[in-house]
């Protein structure tokens, strides 16, 4: 472990390098810069390949062309970028191609601002793509945890053969902080990750039809393509138990704040500070945001509590869809939230939690 | 009696091509299937197929092959390529993948001098989803979009991408090829060869365009769209070499 004071997109490209990600293909777009030109500079001293593609759909491509061939394989964007790859990800989905891309993301829709925000809630988790498809979906309150939901990232992705996002709003993407970094897989370890595990890998093969490797987006019989989203949605039943989420004084909680990412971490300061104060305030702070973390609300005793209050630096608020699905009513939800480029402010969420205490 | 000719093992044992009479998708597999068994290749071929009736190929060929998004077959190769140099890659690529909705991955490609092999199939129209109008289509000819015909003013004029992609300093090999007769196909052999062998000795981009009729959606039958290739296509995308960096090899 090294312990060194690093940004946020530098962070994760080298939680990357250190997973074992040896390809990378990206296109400029602020405010995620950072990652690929700190891996312009890093992939050759690892002898792995950075390309600057042409676009972004071009560069999702590469890394599902890259990712076919058994490399461990990443991309990274922001906001309108990932609209682009939108594509290659769905592709990859379908092809049953692991990849790993990160959404640094800024104000939207459209072209929006190059400033932080959380307008990308929906996108990441419900539609990364046509098709109906679901991906694991990580969101870091911390340059710390952006680096181990990174690293950590390879493997789910591995494990099942789809793509992962680590959704990183511009904040945590340009923060700088001190981190610990996982240790680097050895040349071993990467050279046994391409060639070993990986027999479904596109590299050419001796002859045979039924052996061949091929990596399909497509089915064109009705059974098939019934059977892959069969196959699909009992992958994603079983990310029940990938769910991850800090929590926080739930038991005896009046008011419970929610919010994940920059906002996580405002809210988690203003719990821990109300906590101070005697109030009995509780956190939920999804971690994985797909799947989503309804079993924490199910932790709630909703005799006590008087509201939850979702916290987004996003208008309208997003992840307030799925914190209702969590509440099925049982107590009234309430949103603090900020957009533009505003960082949501302590003050701010401090009020919103104080009016429904009634303090 | 001694067997002098055979199918080539690179296709599907058994397999019956499923492409409509007269279309030339066939043919130009079958070449690249006795060129990977000749060179003694299949154990390093990755197919990267665009989308289109070519993309059908993935049924027929019996060794490794990956179905790009629309358009981005030379960055999927670029992808295969740059992370498993050993691999011979090529893109089966028709010229509405190649040159409309992959144009950007195409230049870029040929731009960077990345080390794969290009098969480029135009026949001038959009054949699998029904006769649409191609960047390829000639002045004049009629297609689903283009119901009178393509016209300049309103449509543009057809590209041609040997000469476009001759623009470009990186590429080392540009050849212009059809199968309408048994000695163009056996031309086609020979540059497909050429491709390959330039990726081999690592020289950089390829691209062999092979001008081929698609009888479906020209409204004509076989024999009436070979001559239609050589009175009409053939004129406006004359076969040759365009750019040939390593000249004399085959």
């Amino acid at each position: 472990m090294a312990r060194v004071f690093m940004k946020g997109c530098e962070a994760i490209a080298e939680a990357a390098v250190r997973a074992g990600c040896r390809f990378f293909a990206g296109y400029p777009i602020t405010p995620q810069n950072e990652i690929p030109e700190y891996l312009a500079r890093r992939m050759p001293e690892v002898h792995g390949v950075f390309i600057q593609g042409e676009s972004e759909v071009a560069s999702i491509s590469m890394v599902y062309g890259a990712a076919s061939a058994g490399t461990r394989s990443m991309t990274s964007s922001s906001s309108p970028g990932i609209s682009l790859k939108s594509e290659g990800i769905s592709y990859c989905a379908a092809a049953r191609v692991p990849i790993v891309y990160a959404n640094i993301c800024r104000g939207g829709p459209g072209v929006g601002s190059i400033q932080p925000a959380q307008m990308d809630y929906l996108q990441a988790t419900k539609a990364s793509g046509n098709g109906g498809f679901e991906m694991m979906v990580f969101a870091p309150s911390s340059v710390q945890e952006a680096v181990d939901m990174t690293y950590k990232a390879f493997d789910y992705a591995d494990r099942d053969r789809n793509p992962v996002l680590v959704l990183c709003d511009g904040l945590i993407g340009t923060l700088m902080e001190p981190v610990e970094l996982p240790d680097i897989k050895t040349d071993q370890e990467v050279a046994d990750i391409k060639e070993s595990k990986r027999p479904w890998a596109c590299v050419g093969h001796k002859l045979d039809y039924a052996n061949r490797s091929w990596i399909q987006p497509g089915h064109w019989s009705t059974i098939a393509m019934q059977q892959f989203n069969e196959r699909a949605a009992a992958m994603y039943d079983s990310w029940e138990n990938d769910v991850q989420a800090e929590e926080s004084g739930l038991e005896d909680a009046e008011v419970v704040l929610t919010a994940y990412g920059a906002s996580g971490r405002v809210a988690k300061s203003v719990a821990e500070l109300l906590k101070t104060r005697g109030e009995k305030v509780g956190l939920i702070r999804p971690q994985t945001i797909h799947p989503f973390p309804f079993a924490s609300f199910e932790k709630l005793d909703y005799g006590r509590v008087k509201a939850v209050l979702d916290v987004e630096m996003s208008i309208p608020a997003l992840m307030v869809q799925d914190v209702d699905r969590a509440v099925k009513n049982r107590c009234p939800i309430h949103t603090c939230l900020c957009s533009g480029g505003n960082i949501m402010k302590k003050g701010q969420v401090l009020e919103a939690a104080a009016k429904i205490l009634e303090l | 009696m001694e067997k002098i000719y055979s199918r080539t093992q690179g296709i599907r044992d058994g397999m019956v091509s499923g492409f409509c009479p007269g279309c030339m998708h066939g043919t130009a597999m079958k070449l690249i299937g006795e060129l990977l068994e000749e060179m003694d290749l299949f154990h390093r071929a990755v197919a990267v197929l665009g989308i289109g009736c070519g993309g059908l190929h993935m049924d027929y060929m019996a060794f490794d092959n990956i179905t790009a998004p629309h358009g981005r077959a030379c960055a999927v190769a670029t992808g295969i390529k740059r992370s498993n140099p050993e691999s011979l890659v090529f893109t089966y690529q028709g010229d509405g993948d190649f040159a409309a909705i992959g144009l950007a991955e195409s230049i870029s490609a040929a731009n960077r001098g990345e080390n794969i092999s290009v098969v480029f199939v135009n026949n001038g129209i959009y054949g699998m989803t029904g006769g649409q109008m191609a960047p390829t289509t000639l002045l004049g000819m009629k297609a689903s979009t283009a119901p009178k015909g393509r016209v300049a003013e309103e449509h543009g004029y057809p590209m041609h991408m040997c000469e476009i992609l001759n623009q470009l300093e990186a590429p080392v090999y540009l050849e212009r090829t059809s199968c309408n007769t048994p000695q163009n196909v056996f031309k086609t052999k020979n540059a497909i060869r050429k491709a390959f062998r330039n990726q081999l000795e690592g020289r950089g981009f390829s691209m062999v365009e092979i001008v081929t009729s698609c009888p479906t959606n020209w409204g004509m039958d076989a024999l009436a769209a070979l001559g239609y290739i050589e009175e009409k296509m053939l004129p406006e995308f004359p076969l040759g070499v365009t750019r040939d960096k390593i000249p004399g090899q085959q």
